[in-house]
């Protein structure tokens, strides 16, 4: 068995002239991991996983999942892999239960289906129209439906977008059992937060291309410090000047007022105090947060994540 | 080992034939309409024992006794009146012919009304004999009224032609086009889903829900109208599956590359309009002209119309109606794999 469980090599994926999507995307993704597409809207995220499920033919580069290719063994490799789009609309006037039934029929093997509606907690709605669930049941019934199949890889575009916080939490819990069997799941997000709790790695790309990648830790560490100092007001002081401060990795200017990415924050903060106090200035605020992947962002692309 | 009920098609058009079913809009147009349909045509032109003719005597000299001679048949109604109302009541209707006493009578009458004309006739003959006039040679009436000739025996089987050609066409066309534009469609196809399995569960859904359709409008009019259905019962069954078929075909092509509702539903108006007026559901192709006739003829649900009627009217067999399956065959043929070869999957 490959140790991999997605291999893509130089994928472009081009829509029209104008229309770049992928532009050269390198990406391998182990088995047995959850592995999270972090970026943008419009960053090509969809569209690359799209072509990775083979329901789009790339334009150029190289793609193998599960050790086989599009190609040649399209009807086994759909027998392995578990799928939610962006958006489906399920049959509306089908049963929670028949919808899935429908789906398991597509398989050659799999899951019973009560037993996955149990497993997505929608063990009560069966015999409920799917046009009369939440936004979040919905959802589930969707991820009960690439469960089904009972997949090796599972594939989840955006699944807890437009979510509320205890649907989204629920979700994480079925990914989180799905990966305990040693099954491998590729997701996008622009959540940082469900990326930093649910992925062992993450790639983030932004216009097509991979602007980084690595576990969230890793990147935090390496691209935005170990944490962000805030400050207001802004006006008067110099980003180059408090980026040369100690403990002090960079400077950005936000909406709010000052950033700094710091790796010592208690070197860094006396060193800004004494900093703004010799200017003869005052802050009206101070505040500290661990980085984040969505700092990452900022720090390599100057915009945020929801722009 | 599979069982038919675990087969991916037994699946899916099981799931056609429960999303059909569910569907109040669907259920109305399908079998309330036609019913509706059937009862106010079948009120407005019913058959009425014959009337007699409505005429108006111009009042002038001579209007008395020309009214007492009319008055004496009971083919005529007249009644009389000044001039000016006796036209008015011309242009309203009210009456069919305007009759002005004197030398030579004067016969008011519009011939484009068959009623007029036929008025003229009567009024004339009535008057005629009243004045001595014999016929010059014998004449017998023999007079039938039977089922198989009345406008509710031509409308019953018209009307299951057109409830075939619209359930057709928007069973497959419609719900076709709406699951590509929910994502459905690419979501099944994310599945290890056969493409050919998801095109025939609609023919399948379409077949089976025909069983539904055919006797359920068929019994309608048998039972309340007295309707007959002269010829076999599978021959009939035969007939409205091929016509299910050509015009689920039909549906399939117009679904094959439209990317959303509005486009796929200007198709299918368009592809019905001319059938609605010139394929006889309501009245005979005969009324058009006979240069027009042979392209009426061809098209699919005159085909279909016209050996639905032969068999439930006139009880022809399978030779009577072999030229209308063979139009019915050949465009469920050809839109099939024209509809296979343009399907848009993507």
């Amino acid at each position: 068995m490959p140790a991999l469980a997605i291999r893509c090599h130089r994928l472009v994926k081009r829509y029209s002239p104008e229309v770049l999507a992928v532009d050269g995307l390198d990406l391998e993704v182990e088995r047995g991991e959850c592995f999270g597409l972090l970026g943008p809207n419009g960053a090509g995220k969809t569209t690359t996983i799209e072509v990775l499920e083979g329901l789009l033919p790339p334009t150029s580069g190289d793609v193998e999942v599960l050790g086989q290719r599009w190609a040649h063994d399209a009807r086994s490799l759909r027998e392995k892999l578990g799928i939610t789009l962006q958006e489906t609309h399920l049959p509306e006037r089908l049963t929670v239960l028949e919808v899935v039934r429908l789906f398991r029929a597509l398989y050659r093997s799999g899951r019973r289906p009560e037993e996955v509606l149990d497993l997505v907690s929608l063990g009560e709605k069966a015999r409920a129209y799917q046009r009369t669930l939440s936004g979040g049941q919905k959802q589930r019934l969707a991820v009960a439906c690439a469960l089904v199949g009972d997949p090796e890889l599972l594939f989840l575009d955006e699944p807890t977008t437009g979510l509320d916080p205890q649907s989204r939490r629920q979700l994480w819990e079925v990914i989180a059992s799905f990966r305990r069997d040693g099954r491998t799941v590729l997701l996008t997000t622009h959540y940082m937060d469900e990326a930093e709790r649910l992925c062992d790695r993450v790639a983030i790309v932004d216009r097509g291309k991979l602007i980084a990648l690595g576990t969230p830790k890793e990147l935090i560490a390496r691209v935005a410090g170990a944490e962000v100092v805030e400050l207001a007001p802004a006006d008067g002081l110099s980003l180059s000047a408090l980026g040369e401060l100690p403990g002090v990795q960079g400077a950005r200017r936000e909406a709010d007022g000052i950033h700094l990415t710091v790796d010592r924050a208690h070197v860094a903060i006396p060193a800004l105090l004494a900093f703004v106090e010799a200017r003869g200035k005052a802050l009206t605020r101070l505040a500290t947060h661990s980085a984040t992947l969505e700092d990452v962002f900022v720090t390599l692309t100057g915009r945020h994540l929801r722009d | 080992m599979k069982v038919v009920g675990d087969s991916p098609l037994y699946q899916l058009t099981l799931a056609r034939l429960k999303l059909l079913f569910r569907e109040p809009g669907a259920m109305f147009w399908t079998f309330g309409f036609p019913m509706v349909l059937a009862i106010a045509l079948g009120i407005a032109f019913r058959n009425q024992p014959p009337e007699p003719v409505r005429a108006a005597v111009q009042d002038g000299s001579g209007a008395a006794a020309m009214l007492s001679a009319l008055a004496k048949s009971a083919r005529v109604k007249p009644e009389l009146l000044s001039a000016a109302s006796a036209r008015q009541a011309l242009r309203d209707g009210a009456v069919a012919i305007v009759v002005a006493p004197g030398d030579p009578v004067t016969y008011v009458f519009d011939p484009t009304r068959p009623d007029s004309r036929l008025a003229r006739l009567v009024v004339n003959d009535v008057l005629q004999r009243a004045l001595g006039r014999k016929d010059v040679t014998r004449a017998r009436d023999e007079m039938v009224t039977e089922p198989g000739a009345r406008y509710i025996d031509f409308l019953i089987p018209g009307l299951l032609g057109l409830i075939l050609m619209s359930s057709g066409l928007w069973g497959i066309g419609y719900t076709i086009v709406e699951t590509r534009t929910k994502n459905l469609l690419k979501r099944m196809l994310a599945t290890p889903m056969r493409r050919g399995d998801f095109l025939l569960s609609f023919v399948l859904m379409r077949v089976v829900f025909l069983f539904a359709e055919v006797p359920v409008l068929v019994g309608f009019g048998h039972f309340v109208f007295g309707v007959p259905v002269r010829g076999s019962l599978a021959l009939l069954l035969l007939v409205s599956l091929l016509g299910a078929l050509s015009f689920g075909g039909i549906g399939l092509l117009l679904a094959s590359r439209a990317q959303n509702i509005q486009t796929v539903s200007g198709l299918m108006n368009l592809v019905m309009m001319p059938m609605y007026v010139g394929s006889g559901v309501f009245f005979s192709i005969s009324k058009f002209p006979k240069a027009v006739q042979p392209y009426l003829k061809a098209l699919p649900l005159t085909a279909l119309n016209d050996a639905l009627r032969a068999i439930m009217n006139e009880g022809a067999g399978l030779a009577g109606v072999l030229p209308q399956l063979a139009i019915l065959t050949g465009i469920t043929v050809v839109s099939f794999a024209v509809a296979v070869k343009l399907f848009r999957w993507s």
